[in-house]
């Protein structure tokens, strides 16, 4: 962009500047709830838009954003910071930091933490973490104390705490009970239950999906229907307690096909996609690298495909990254030994510009995706670019270009399955919560 | 430098019949060496070998070992027992040690499936899978096909059954893409839950019958079953498995044609295969022992040497 350079105080992403008085010119202003897709100049004044605005204030600072995009602030619903006690990995900073570098103003953490973030006083102090930062931490705290599966967190008190999702996300809650329990409770307090599908005992000890590739690799395999068993126990329990049910990262065409038919019959169920499922399938382990080691794991090319037509028909209501970072160290080992698990804010915008819109999807669709429909089950205000709204904004260009190179990521982790992908699109920066980095 | 189109034996999923070809006709030439009063040629001089067995498998190390003095290489033995490995080093730290030892070949044992692979990533000395996890055994699948060919004179339209836990097997999915590639035909028998997902894929047959396998096949390689696969519910007893998969004489006997009995070892007797057929007029069983030394002399040769000839006096 040819101003950064003449404001070169919003470039620190360690310090984004204050978001006093900033005019971009001449982007396109695309915000599909409201009705905008316009190329106009946009105002932020102490936090808040104007859009073209009757007067530009002295001392204003000037972006020349022609051929650039602003979207409301993206948000990926499904992150983990890995503080407290993975700071190796991440830390809630850089995980704020790789956010900011690939375009969101929120994200939604995961409280699979050590210990787990199953009270009030540590889901504050993470959301401390980000104060000076233009990223919305949104901390979903465990569904279970320690997250054990047996005792409910103290759930009011959260909630209050502005918790509005609860999940044991790592692993499933395994007792049909206490699921039941979990979101009946978390329905009355108007908040939800995320699940990570997975029957434990269907794919204890596997390493990757279960198919001919896991045959002729000899590695043990996860079955899809470890995955899909408890898409329907969800379902089921959801249509008999009548409490919403959150599915994430789904992985197979099975549980897309019953996802839709809850959907049909009215059954309040919401699921999460994936970039790297949408993308690859299990044959990209067929090298042993550990880089395509994920939980759930890549599947058969059937899923991949059904996970994309869920993806564009509205089935699966969000895309997320899942972005679980780990050090190199645990991820150069033997196959079967290393951990499960991609980072992913750096790549998704790319990806999302590169392979899905407008080929797969239109632009709208897609913010549908990653603006408005994770901060709805969030029960979170939805951005928008209208006059007077708080300033809460990504700005892309969809002509740069660049090849996925981890070396250069902001996370502490590098653990992607998309290194030297050749990607066009890029975000450009972010303003939210009076702040902005613009790279 | 190698004779073969690969640098490493990581498995023989990547070997054309070619390579596979030279490999069994070098093996032959080997055996006869192992035959000789003097059994020590000086092909591999100045080539260093190190052995590393993560897992204790005695009679494939020896069987290594033993092809590697016969080449006269300078051997090393590493096992994980009492090692490093047991104070927590990493395979990655062991691969650096040994590539700071400036060693050229790496016969490797190891739990993991497609640890050979990794290493190969990480060192520039010829890697040689010995056995990793429940994937490959390549040199084990070739000392089968040597024991086979050396039988049948081909491989060619043989029909050659696997019967028992195909799915734990090393021995199992080499056997496959091996003799598939060599044109013969592979037949699986083994209890449904032991019958890995998608194998279909590979162009082999399954049967749950053993008396039906014996009727249609020339050979049949035993795969040794272990106890703790009762333990984890995949079949329900060792006395089940003995009455619809052992190997008896009384099955063996309905075979149409003589059929050739082969069995990777160490033998559970009366389980998955009674004594008098194991020390029976079909067994081949000892015969696989020796021609394991030769294919692992032929392998390392062909990977490691292939300066000299073999015969060199
Ligand atoms: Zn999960």
């Amino acid at each position: 962009m040819k101003s950064s350079s003449m404001n070169p105080k919003y470039a620190s992403i360690d310090h984004p500047a204050p978001a006093r008085s900033i005019y971009f010119e001449g982007a396109r202003l695309i915000d599909p709830r409201s009705g905008i897709d316009q190329a106009a100049g946009l105002l932020i004044r102490d936090g808040l838009i104007s859009v073209n605005p009757q007067q530009i204030p002295e001392g204003t600072d000037r972006f020349d954003l022609r051929g650039h995009w602003i979207t409301p602030g993206w948000f990926d619903l499904h992150v983990h910071l890995r503080e407290p006690g993975r700071e190796v990995a991440e830390t809630i900073v850089s995980g704020c930091h790789a956010a900011m570098a690939g375009g969101f103003t929120g994200v939604a953490c995961m409280p699979n933490t050590d210990p787990p973030l199953d009270n009030a006083g540590l889901v504050g102090w993470v959301r401390d973490q980000a104060k000076g930062l233009p990223i919305d931490v949104h901390v979903i705290a465990a569904a279970t104390r320690e997250r054990k599966g047996k005792e409910l967190v103290d759930m009011s008190e959260l909630v209050e705490a502005g918790v509005r999702a609860f999940t044991d996300d790592g692993s499933p809650i395994r007792s049909s009970a206490v699921l039941r329990h979990a979101m009946e409770y978390a329905n009355m307090l108007g908040a939800r239950i995320f699940e990570h599908a997975e029957d434990s005992e269907l794919v204890q000890g596997g390493a990757m999906n279960e198919s001919e590739w896991s045959t002729s690799l000899g590695l043990p395999g996860m079955p899809a229907i470890g995955e899909t068993i408890d898409v329907v126990r969800c379902i089921l329990i959801s249509e008999y307690t009548g409490a919403a049910i959150h599915l994430c990262h789904v992985s197979t065409k099975e549980s897309v096909h019953w996802i839709r038919e809850a959907k049909r019959r009215g059954i309040r169920v919401t699921a999460e996609v994936c970039p790297h499922h949408l993308l690859l399938n299990d044959s990209a382990c067929k090298e042993f690298d550990t880089n395509f080691k994920m939980n759930p794991p890549l599947r058969a090319e059937a899923d991949r495909l059904a996970c994309i037509e869920g993806f564009r028909d509205g089935t699966l209501d969000v895309y997320c990254t899942d972005h679980a970072p780990h050090p190199w160290e645990s991820k150069a080992q033997e196959f079967d030994v290393a951990p499960f698990g991609v980072v992913g804010l750096e790549t998704a915008m790319g990806i999302a510009l590169t392979h899905f819109v407008p080929t797969m999807m239109d632009l709208n669709t897609l913010l549908e995706r990653v603006v408005y429909a994770p901060r709805a089950i969030l029960a979170q205000p939805v951005p928008s670019l209208v006059s007077g709204a708080p300033a809460n904004l990504t700005l892309i260009d969809p002509d740069a270009t660049m090849t996925v190179d981890p070396a250069t990521f902001r996370s502490r982790s590098r653990n992607t399955a998309f290194a030297g992908w050749p990607l066009k699109g890029k975000a450009m920066g972010v303003v939210n919560r009076g702040l902005a980095y613009i790279a | 430098m190698s004779l073969l189109s690969h640098k490493h034996m990581l498995g023989l999923r990547d070997y054309s019949e070619q390579d596979i070809t030279i490999i069994l006709d070098t093996a032959e030439r080997m055996r006869e060496i192992l035959d000789r009063p003097v059994k020590k040629v000086p092909t591999l001089r100045g080539v260093t070998v190190v052995n590393l067995f993560f897992e204790s498998s005695t009679r494939t190390r020896t069987s290594f070992e033993l092809a590697e003095k016969r080449l006269s290489a300078d051997t090393l033995n590493f096992s994980a027992s009492g090692s490093a490995v047991e104070k927590g080093e990493t395979l990655l730290d062991t691969a650096r040690n040994i590539e700071a030892m400036r060693i050229d070949v790496v016969v490797m044992r190891h739990k993991s499936p497609g640890s050979p692979h990794f290493l190969a990533r990480h060192l520039d000395s010829i890697i040689v899978n010995a056995g990793d996890g429940r994937h490959e055994h390549p040199t084990q699948a070739l000392l089968d096909m040597l024991t086979l060919r050396e039988k049948f004179g081909t491989l060619k339209g043989l029909r050659v059954c696997l019967v028992g836990d195909i799915l734990h097997s090393r021995v199992a999915m080499s056997n496959i893409v091996g003799l598939k590639t060599m044109g013969a035909n592979v037949v699986l028998c083994g209890p449904a839950t032991l019958i890995p997902r998608g194998i279909e894929r590979f162009g082999v047959e399954i049967t749950h019958s053993l008396d039906d396998a014996i009727q249609h096949c020339d050979a049949l390689n035993i795969l040794r079953i272990q106890l703790e696969r009762q333990q984890s519910g995949l079949f329900p007893s060792l006395r089940e498995y003995q009455k619809y998969f052992g190997l008896t004489r009384e099955r063996l006997d309905k075979a149409p044609n003589p059929l050739t009995v082969l069995h990777p070892g160490p033998i559970n007797r009366g389980v998955e295969i009674t004594s008098d057929v194991a020390d029976g007029e079909h067994s081949v069983i000892l015969r696989q022992v020796t021609n394991g030394v030769a294919v692992r002399m032929a392998v390392l040769y062909l990977l490691a040497g292939g300066r000299a000839e073999p015969e060199s006096k």
